[in-house]
């Protein structure tokens, strides 16, 4: 299927119009910056009612199959639309674990069961999703986790717990990876996959505080939880194959997502518009040849990321290692975050230590930014562990 | 600024040819060779003829294929990438003056010979090092239709080889090109040079008492078009020879063995190399996405200068970088002249320094991206 350059366009007038008219008015309330840092319900229920909206107008799942809640378009009509929503600075949907990772990994790898049962909530927001990988004694070594699912007739009883839940105070489901056998010589052939209900006996979840001091992710402990045995992905000691599918959707390293914007875009041309504004000792702070510097670099290090995408389009030139760019998509995005955001905060002489709530630079927006930027370096596998498996996997070399 | 890279079938076909040409006539013993012997591989610059090379950025009605000079990035990259010795880097730049320039004449009557295999040099530098050629101090003195030199060039490329040469001087106040023949000049005016790139041919130039027509003066509409072609083209070359070097550091990383364990397993190590992928990555999206405006060579562009600038800073920067580690992961061995990564050091550093290092351009960029509306 191939869609006319004619009908794009018109697409592109359209979604720019809508969400032009649509666009939620500021609340009153900080939102957070990214799903990870969804903290309180008002905050929670303003991003589902926006989800629900962007569903309902037809912006969402606009590639996934109709017969499951999607739209059954093209996939260019929904990256046009991801593309709008970053640049008209909307804010995101919030229900990015299931839109962009269980969701697809469903699609990919579910029963036509599970396909009825997940797809809409998960596109409507009706049923938010969190994921259980991360353990407390183990995040980066992520085969090792310990959590115990143990068959019982047709139930599972799940006993352990995981970590840095994000959005676990609000899901009804989890992606849980657990641990179904601990006989195996080897630590991943015995872990199992579910699509776990999180509303059951024995489930808590505890919200945890995060650096900025507001909430985000949690605790969730299992205690003999009974959940269905038909919820497992798959068969029992294939959850690790499962859980590095999952991560390739959640690394944005495969299509299949169904879209939206999961965390507000930063722009280093907001970085650039502070920087003339703002002024350090007295002084423009575009007198300073360091920061001109400084600030240049960031302005071509976001541009190599545009480039990137364009040229990875091109076949000719994705050269001798194709995955290079998608596979560090995830290392380089986040990683400029974190530098820009840091950089702002160095643009305000003595009130880069102040902080949201006194009397701020941008009622404190970048000091925040800061701290929240580094949701991104660290979930999802840390940039370092990013770097092994560039190096591994797309340089070829030996494991560390 | 456009995120579109235009990238076209012609620049897709040179690719493929180049990719292959420079990887039979370069292999790493022959760049070897060339370095002790400094002798003109004149079957591989036929070679190159023939398939069109020398003629690609001159118009048709010089006899050239008529394409942009985004066309000859391809075949660049792919000379840097196996550290080719030649002088299509040197004779391409020089060419752009001709092709740019309003001299008439002159163009009828060298650039079909260009297109047929005549070598052309530009001689800019001087002994001060400065970038800007606009800082030019080697002197013209009109005396009636001729005009008097005084001055030295130095780091000129090829010149031994060259037959045509492009030298900028200061005449009534203003830096002007102007275009001779090789044979005008006495050959003990030329002398070879030493510079830290090895595969370079390099000679200093001695313009005192030299005579020259006025009918040799070439007017170019802007001299931003010297600079812009030679950025595109070193990045070009770098972008090549970053390549290399990555691939070079990632074999030794698979094969070199310590306290039983490949070296590539370290991560301090592992690491570096993979900034040096991703800095790979982004200098040849910059570089074809800048090839791609290269078309027409329109040096009041503002987007472009910004594109190139950021090129050179890129690719100064990543390919120097590159260089160091390459060395120091090779531990003893790198220290040697027997390993290549030396062969890669010297030309980053060769190549960071020619039309400003990434200090100099990002410098420049403040000015284009901060200033304009402040
Ligand atoms: C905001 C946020 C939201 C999150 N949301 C979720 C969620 O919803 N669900 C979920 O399951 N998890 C979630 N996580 C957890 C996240 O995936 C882990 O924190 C991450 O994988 C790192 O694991 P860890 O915290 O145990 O750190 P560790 O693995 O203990 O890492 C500590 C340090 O050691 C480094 N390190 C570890 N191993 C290596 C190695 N092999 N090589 C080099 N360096 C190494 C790390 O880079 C890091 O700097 C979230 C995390 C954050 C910050």
């Amino acid at each position: 299927m191939s869609e006319s350059k004619k009908d794009l366009e018109e697409f592109q007038r359209e979604i720019s119009h809508w969400l032009k008219a649509n666009k939620p008015a500021d609340p009153e309330f900080l939102l957070p910056e990214t799903f990870m840092e969804v903290g309180t319900d008002r905050q929670f229920d303003f991003l589902r009612n926006w989800q629900q909206k962007v569903y309902e107008a037809g912006y969402l799942g606009m590639a996934w199959p109709e017969e499951y809640g999607g739209r059954g378009r093209h996939q260019e009509y929904q990256n046009i639309v991801n593309r709008e929503m970053a640049e008209q600075r909307v804010p995101f949907v919030p229900n990015t674990i299931g839109l962009n990772w269980a969701g697809p990994l469903i699609l990919q790898r579910g029963t036509e069961a599970d396909k009825q049962k997940y797809i809409k909530g998960i596109l409507n927001a009706e049923d938010i999703w969190c994921q259980g990988f991360s353990e407390p004694d183990h995040g980066s070594d992520l085969g090792n986790v310990q959590c115990k699912a143990l068959k019982d007739g047709d139930s599972y009883i799940v006993t352990g717990s995981k970590i840095w839940t994000s959005l676990a105070t609000y899901a009804k489901y989890m992606i849980l990876l657990a641990r179904t056998s601990n006989t195996d010589s080897n630590k991943y052939a015995g872990l199992s996959f579910f699509l776990s209900p999180m509303k059951v006996a024995g489930i808590d979840v505890q919200p945890i505080k995060k650096l900025t001091g507001e909430y985000g992710f949690c605790q969730t402990f299992f205690n003999e939880a009974k959940i269905p045995a038909d919820c497992i992905m798959g068969n029992e000691g294939e959850g690790w194959s499962v859980a590095m599918a999952t991560l390739t959707f959640e690394r944005g390293a495969a299509g299949g997502q169904a879209g939206g914007l999961s965390m507000m875009d930063l722009n280093v041309n907001d970085i650039v518009e502070l920087a003339k504004h703002s002024r350090r000792n007295g002084q423009p702070v575009l007198d300073d040849p360091l920061i001109r510097d400084e600030l240049v670099q960031l302005i071509m290090d976001d541009r190599s990321n545009r480039l990137m995408s364009s040229r990875s389009r091109i076949p000719a030139l994705r050269g001798e290692r194709p995955a290079a760019v998608a596979m560090s998509g995830k290392l380089r995005g986040s990683e400029l975050k974190r530098r820009m955001t840091k950089f702002a905060i160095s643009l305000q002489g003595a009130n880069g230590s102040r902080y949201v709530g006194s009397s701020a630079i941008d009622g404190g927006r970048w000091q925040r930014s800061y701290f929240n930027s580094f949701s991104a370096t660290i979930g999802g596998g840390t940039s370092q562990v990013q770097k092994n498996i560039l190096g591994e996997r797309v340089l070829g070399l030996p494991k560390s | 600024m456009s995120n579109q890279i235009n990238f076209t079938e012609e620049q897709s076909m040179l690719l493929d040819t180049a990719m292959s040409f420079c990887q039979s006539h370069s292999p790493i013993e022959t760049v070897r060779h060339q370095i002790e012997n400094h002798k003109f591989d004149a079957e591989q610059w036929q070679a190159m003829v023939e398939l069109g090379w020398l003629g690609i950025s001159i118009p048709e009605k010089y006899a050239g294929l008529g394409l942009g000079l985004g066309e000859v990035v391809p075949i660049v990259e792919s000379m840097g990438r196996n550290l080719m010795v030649s002088p299509f880097l040197a004779s391409t730049l020089a060419t752009q003056v001709l092709v740019h320039g309003d001299n008439e004449n002159l163009k009828n009557k060298y650039l079909p010979n260009i297109v047929n295999g005549s070598i052309a040099t530009l001689a800019i530098q001087e002994l001060e090092g400065a970038w800007d050629i606009n800082l030019n101090e080697a002197l013209g003195k009109r005396e009636g239709e001729l005009i008097t030199l005084s001055g030295t060039k130095f780091q000129v490329l090829d010149l031994d080889v060259a037959e045509i040469v492009i030298i900028s001087i200061l005449l009534d106040k203003q830096v002007v090109l102007i275009c001779i023949d090789q044979k005008e000049i006495p050959p003990e005016n030329i002398k070879r040079e030493i510079v830290i790139d090895e595969t370079r041919n390099s000679f200093s130039l001695d313009l005192n008492g030299l005579k020259i027509q006025s009918s040799a003066l070439v007017k170019l509409k802007d001299l931003k078009v010297i600079e812009q072609s030679a950025l595109l083209l070193l990045s070009a070359e770098m972008c090549g020879g970053l390549a290399s070097t990555l691939n070079t550091i990632i074999d030794y990383l698979n094969t070199r063995k310590q306290f039983d364990r490949l070296i590539g397993s370290y991560q301090a190590l592992k690491h570096p190399t993979v900034d040096i992928l991703l800095a790979l990555e982004a200098l040849r999206s910059h570089l074809y996405y800048t090839a791609g405006q290269f078309g027409d060579g329109d040096s009041s562009d503002g987007d472009l200068e910004v594109a190139l600038h950021m090129c050179k800073a890129l690719a100064s920067e990543s390919f120097a970088y590159a260089g160091d580690r390459c060395i120091q992961f090779h531990g003893g061995f790198g220290f040697t002249y027997e390993c290549d990564a030396q062969l890669f050091l010297r030309r980053a550093i060769w190549s960071q320094y020619q039309f400003g290092d990434e200090k100099y351009h990002r410098q420049l960029l403040a000015k284009l991206l901060l200033d304009e509306c402040a």
